[in-house]
């Protein structure tokens, strides 16, 4: 199925942002609930051909989404996610980490701030994503590890890379 | 040494000159007198872009002009188009999954 959805994917060297609009065939608010909803975002977050599974999720200010994405060969890669500000249905933001299976969070991998947008764009649904990091190389580190491999030598070239698409 | 696209463009100064000859071939010394910098150093930036293969000479009778291979660009394309893809599939699988959600309903 293939739709003309607004998709806008924009990285900024200078804040150390990437921002990711995204138009959805959909209600605002059943947007909204399949980012809110465990059961639902385990349907969709991971990107294939990984799967989601959550194995807590408090869905207020100051709870926390511990989930962890799965690869076809078994492998997990936790996460853990604070929800730190949440204002039906127009917007939350988030903390997120990288955890193991207890849900402690690795002090050692960068962590971003995620302001999620959720506005009507006639009757669909415009969300749009604003992920910041600390500094570049906290995004190139996390862009390098959500990567597969033989990557590795372009990679350190984010930055420079950045710089020129933002021209 | 092995060369990149991305090595090309990691310096500000061979950006310019990307940018420079991709409107039109250049002389080596037309180039360098939009710069502050030496010719040298110029000269320097032109080897490492022509070592990424960015870059091919044309001989016009005791001239040399440079050249930009702006296939080579699509390199950076293609590359960044990895991280889109990421998102793209996960809204793909969301575009599924709230049709669904809107059929049961």
């Amino acid at each position: 199925m293939k739709h003309n959805l607004q998709f806008d994917f924009i990285a900024d060297k200078q804040k150390n942002t990437l921002t990711i609009r995204r138009e959805f065939l959909a209600g605002r608010q059943l947007v909204w609930d399949c980012y809110t909803q465990s059961e639902l975002l385990d349907q969709w977050f991971a990107p294939k051909p990984f799967t989601t599974k959550t194995k807590s999720m408090d869905f207020s200010e100051g709870g926390h989404w511990h989930y962890a994405m799965v690869d076809p060969s078994g492998t997990e890669y936790w996460g853990y996610t604070e929800y730190i500000k949440i204002e039906p249905i127009d917007y939350y933001t988030t903390l997120d980490a990288f955890s193991n299976a207890e849900g402690e969070i690795n002090q050692d991998l960068p962590r971003a701030e995620w302001l999620v947008n959720f506005t009507d764009k006639d009757e669909n649904a415009l969300v749009e994503t604003i992920v910041t990091y600390k500094s570049l190389s906290d995004l190139e580190t996390v862009i390098q590890m959500g990567m597969e491999q033989g990557m590795m030598a372009t990679l350190e070239k984010l930055d420079e890379l950045l710089l020129t698409l933002n021209k | 040494m092995r060369r990149d696209i991305f090595q090309a463009i990691a310096d500000p100064t061979r950006r310019a000159i990307i940018a420079l000859i991709a409107i039109q071939a250049m002389t080596p010394n037309a180039i360098a007198e939009h710069f502050d910098t030496t010719r040298q150093a110029i000269s320097k930036h032109l080897k490492v872009l022509t070592e990424c293969q960015l870059l091919k000479q044309e001989h016009q009778g005791r001239e040399i002009y440079y050249q930009l291979e702006i296939d080579k660009m699509k390199e950076i394309d293609k590359w960044l188009e990895q991280f889109r893809k990421i998102w793209e599939t996960r809204f793909s699988q969301l575009d599924d999954l709230l049709s669904t959600l809107k059929k049961q309903k």
